[in-house]
Order: C-alpha cells, then structure tokens, then sequence
C-alpha cells in the first residue's frame, strides 16, 4: 500500500520514458555506461504495469522505449561475435546514447533557468501601452500575437455559433469586402473593439472571411491589434499614413 | 560631446521598456557616429557600474536596458503582487533543445526528449520565446523552429552566441540532421525574429 501512494507520487514526476529510465538507474545506482539490461528492462515493464493498475494512461511513448530495452534484451543474448570476431557495437548504446543526450540536455537546461531571469530575478522598466498610446505618431505595443488573436477569434465563433453549420452556398463576402468594413469603421472610431467587428456577421465564412481581412490588415501594417490588459478585450487601432487614407492603394495588393 | 552624448542615450534608455539597439540610438541622434555612441554606451555601462546602484544598463537582446539587481527581484514581487514567471522543467528542457539546436523540427526535439513536444512548443510560442522560421523542404513540409528576441530579452543574453557552452553540446543529437554549421545568429537575422510570430505561423 506504501509502495503504491509512492509510485502515484513520483509518477508525475516521469514526464516521459526518458525519465522514467533516468530514475531507475539512478535507483539502482547503475553505471549509465554498464546498464545492466536485464534488470532494467524488468523494473521498467514494472512500472508500466503499475501506471496501468493505477489508470494513468501509458502513452506510447513509454511502450516504444518498453520495446527498444526488449529488443536489447534479446540481443544480449545472442553470441555477440560476428563471424570475422569482429566485435560488435553493444547494443546498449541503442539507450545508452539517447540517455547521455538527455542528460547534457537536463544540464543545459538548468543552467537556463538559473540564469537571471527577467520578470522572475530581474526587471525592467514598465511602460503601459496606454501611456505610449498617447503620444501622436507613436509605436504602439504590438502586444498581442496570433494565438491570442486566434483564441479571441474561437471564442466569438463558440459564442456566437453555437452549433455552426458549413453551408456551401457560394457567398458573396470577399476579404477586399472586409477589409474595406474594416477600415471604414476604424475611420469612424479610431479605436475599435476585436469583437466589434463581427457584430454583424451571420455565417462562419463571414466569420472567417472578417478575421482574415484583419490578418491582412495588420500583416500589411495598416492595423496595429493591441490588448490594454491580460483581462481586457482586444482593440484595434488605424495605421494609416496620409497617403494610405487617400487612395487605398494598399488594399488592391490584400485580394492577391 | 562625449559627456552629452552619453546623457542623451542615458534619456533614451530610461524612457524605453525595450532594449535600444546601437540603430536605435543612431536614429534619435543622427549626427552621431556609431564608434561614438558605442563607446559612450560602454561609458554608461561602466558608470553604473561604479556607482553600485540596485539597478544596472545591461547588454541583452542585441541592445542596452536598464534592469534591477537580482538582490532586489523578491521586492518587486511583492510591489507588483505576482508570482515569478516561471517555465516548467518540460518547457525549459524543450527551449534548451531549441536555443542549441536551432533551427531544429519538431520531430527531432521530440527524438531528444522521447516525448511529445506540442503543446510545450505551444506554450514557448504563446510566450514569444521561440518562433517559427520557415518551412524544411521535406515532406510534409514540417515547421523549422528556433528563439527569438525576446528569449535573449528574458534570458539575459546579449545574443545567442553568448549561451554557455558545453563542449560536447557540439555533436549533440545531430545524427541525422545536418550539423549545424550555421551559426545560430546568421540564421537568425533580425528582421526574422520580429515578424516571424506573426508571420511565420501564418504559412
């Protein structure tokens, strides 16, 4: 029953084979360069059977390195010469390798983290978006990216197409349409809400076709996205030079 | 001239949060020669030094910032009331992986790890720690990955050739990828790392 509680501990520790291995031979305070094969394959199955007793879902991952020791295994036993008594790699090093890689790997990677990290050792000076936004002309912090637009975007189309349903009619919405709404109403408003733009949208490729038009926009650089808060709803703000406004130039080149 | 210049790029630095490349400041102040304002940085530099302040001008990212002493992190925790921001063992093994072995595919970290990487690479990518590259030319086209900006910025390097070397690193995992001869920094020119996480992911 002891035995039991400890294994649920530590495997949550095992992130993966690798360190599942790592601990056995750690355990056993086994040479990394003299495993011995055996013992470790054993103890290894052990622990997969536990993992399933216990309901934890054993990922594949853990039954192709179960694989990789068996077939070691197996090669252990047989006669090691080939027929000229050269003699042959040990097959071990099939593990032993991965393992000193992982290893150097671990190494590397605690040295990163004992770094002075910024925003958990050290920290830099805060200027607010809000603040910079002030000032005529200036950069705004680019500081939401594309997953963060993405997740705001599935999060409209969960909420506001509960179940969505993909007609293929052919629709006559295009990303020039879009883009043309799109800055019209930033024109109107300088500072617009993400969600804002899909008020009036009914379908999904409406949906989809608003979002693309915005990548666009912004990918072209006449449409900064902005986030005042981690909590606070996605804005968008025009970026248009004087010229931009005039003609739109630019947005003939978006449809390509 | 030298002692204004300085101020100048001192004004510059404190009312910046990003770290102020060479190029920046040579955009504020034109008439300056870049030896000049190179050398005033590194006066700056010095300066702060000297003083012992609780804050120092470091070189990160390619640029100069101002950043507080670690001896003083745990204060402005509690000034600002968050928890640090950390990254799990997973996260930081995977990102060592990337940062070494960049450009890297997502198959070959995952050979490193002997575990699945995505939604690690998920994380790292939301966090702007690593970014995608490009496209390798093989099939399924699989996604090249490697750092950005922002993990020098939070790592505290002044550009990727400043990771801490490990000898043997050297012909770490490369078995079937080619050795990277390209030294990371030409691969990852500027340009590249300020617009692939929009761009890049886009493909």
């Amino acid at each position: 029953m002891i035995e039991e509680k400890e294994y649920k501990v530590r495997l949550e520790i095992f992130e993966g084979p690798m360190d599942l291995l790592l601990h056995l031979i750690r355990k056993n305070e086994l040479d990394i360069f003299d495993i011995p094969i055996a013992l470790i394959t054993d103890q290894y199955l052990q622990y997969l059977d536990m993992m399933k007793a216990l309901n934890i879902n054993v990922a594949g991952d853990f039954l192709l390195m179960a694989s990789t020791l068996v077939h070691i295994k197996s090669k252990m036993l047989l006669p090691e010469r080939d027929k000229e008594g050269e003699e042959e790699e040990d097959p071990r090093i099939e593990i032993t390798r991965p393992l000193m890689e992982y290893l150097r790997l671990k190494e590397l990677a605690g040295e990163l983290s004992e770094r002075d990290l910024l925003d958990r050792d050290v920290f830099k000076r805060h200027l607010y978006p809000d603040y910079a936004s002030q000032f005529e002309g200036q950069e705004i912090q680019l500081d939401v990216n594309l997953f963060q637009l993405m997740d705001a975007f599935k999060r409209i189309v969960e909420q506001r197409l509960p179940d969505s349903v993909l007609t293929y009619v052919a629709d006559p919405v295009t990303i020039k349409d879009r883009i043309a709404f799109i800055l019209e109403q930033l024109r109107r408003e300088n500072t617009i809400f993400f969600t804002e733009l899909f008020n009036e949208s009914r379908t999904i490729s409406e949906f989809i076709v608003t979002f693309l038009a915005l990548l666009e926009l912004v990918h072209i650089g006449m449409v900064r996205v902005f986030q005042p808060g981690a909590d606070k709803d996605i804005q968008l703000t025009a970026h248009f030079t004087d010229n931009e406004e005039k003609d739109n130039g630019n947005i003939t080149k978006a449809d390509t | 001239m030298a002692t204004s210049l300085k101020l100048i790029l001192e004004a510059l630095l404190f009312s910046s949060d990003k770290p102020l490349t060479v190029k920046d400041f040579h955009l504020c102040i034109p008439d300056a020669e870049i030896s000049d304002i190179k050398s005033a940085l590194k006066i700056l530099e010095h300066d702060y030094e000297v003083l012992d302040r609780s804050f120092m001008l470091k070189e990160v990212a390619e640029g100069y910032q101002f950043r507080s002493r670690s001896e003083y992190g745990s204060y402005i925790l509690k000034l600002f009331q968050t928890t640090p921001n950390r990254l799990s063992r997973a996260a930081m093994e995977t990102l060592a992986i990337i940062a070494y072995k960049q450009p890297i595919l997502r198959h070959e970290i995952e050979r490193l790890r002997g575990v699945d990487v995505g939604g690690i690479l998920r994380t790292l990518l939301e966090k702007g720690l690593i970014t995608v590259m490009g496209r390798k030319e093989l099939p399924g086209r699989p996604l090249i990955y490697g750092t950005t900006k922002r993990f020098l910025e939070v790592f505290d390097l002044k550009d990727i050739s400043s990771l801490p070397k490990l000898k043997e690193f050297k012909d770490f995992g490369s078995e079937e990828y080619e050795p990277s001869n390209v030294s990371p920094d030409n691969g990852l020119d500027k340009e590249n790392h300020e617009t692939d996480s929009e761009g890049g992911s886009t493909n």
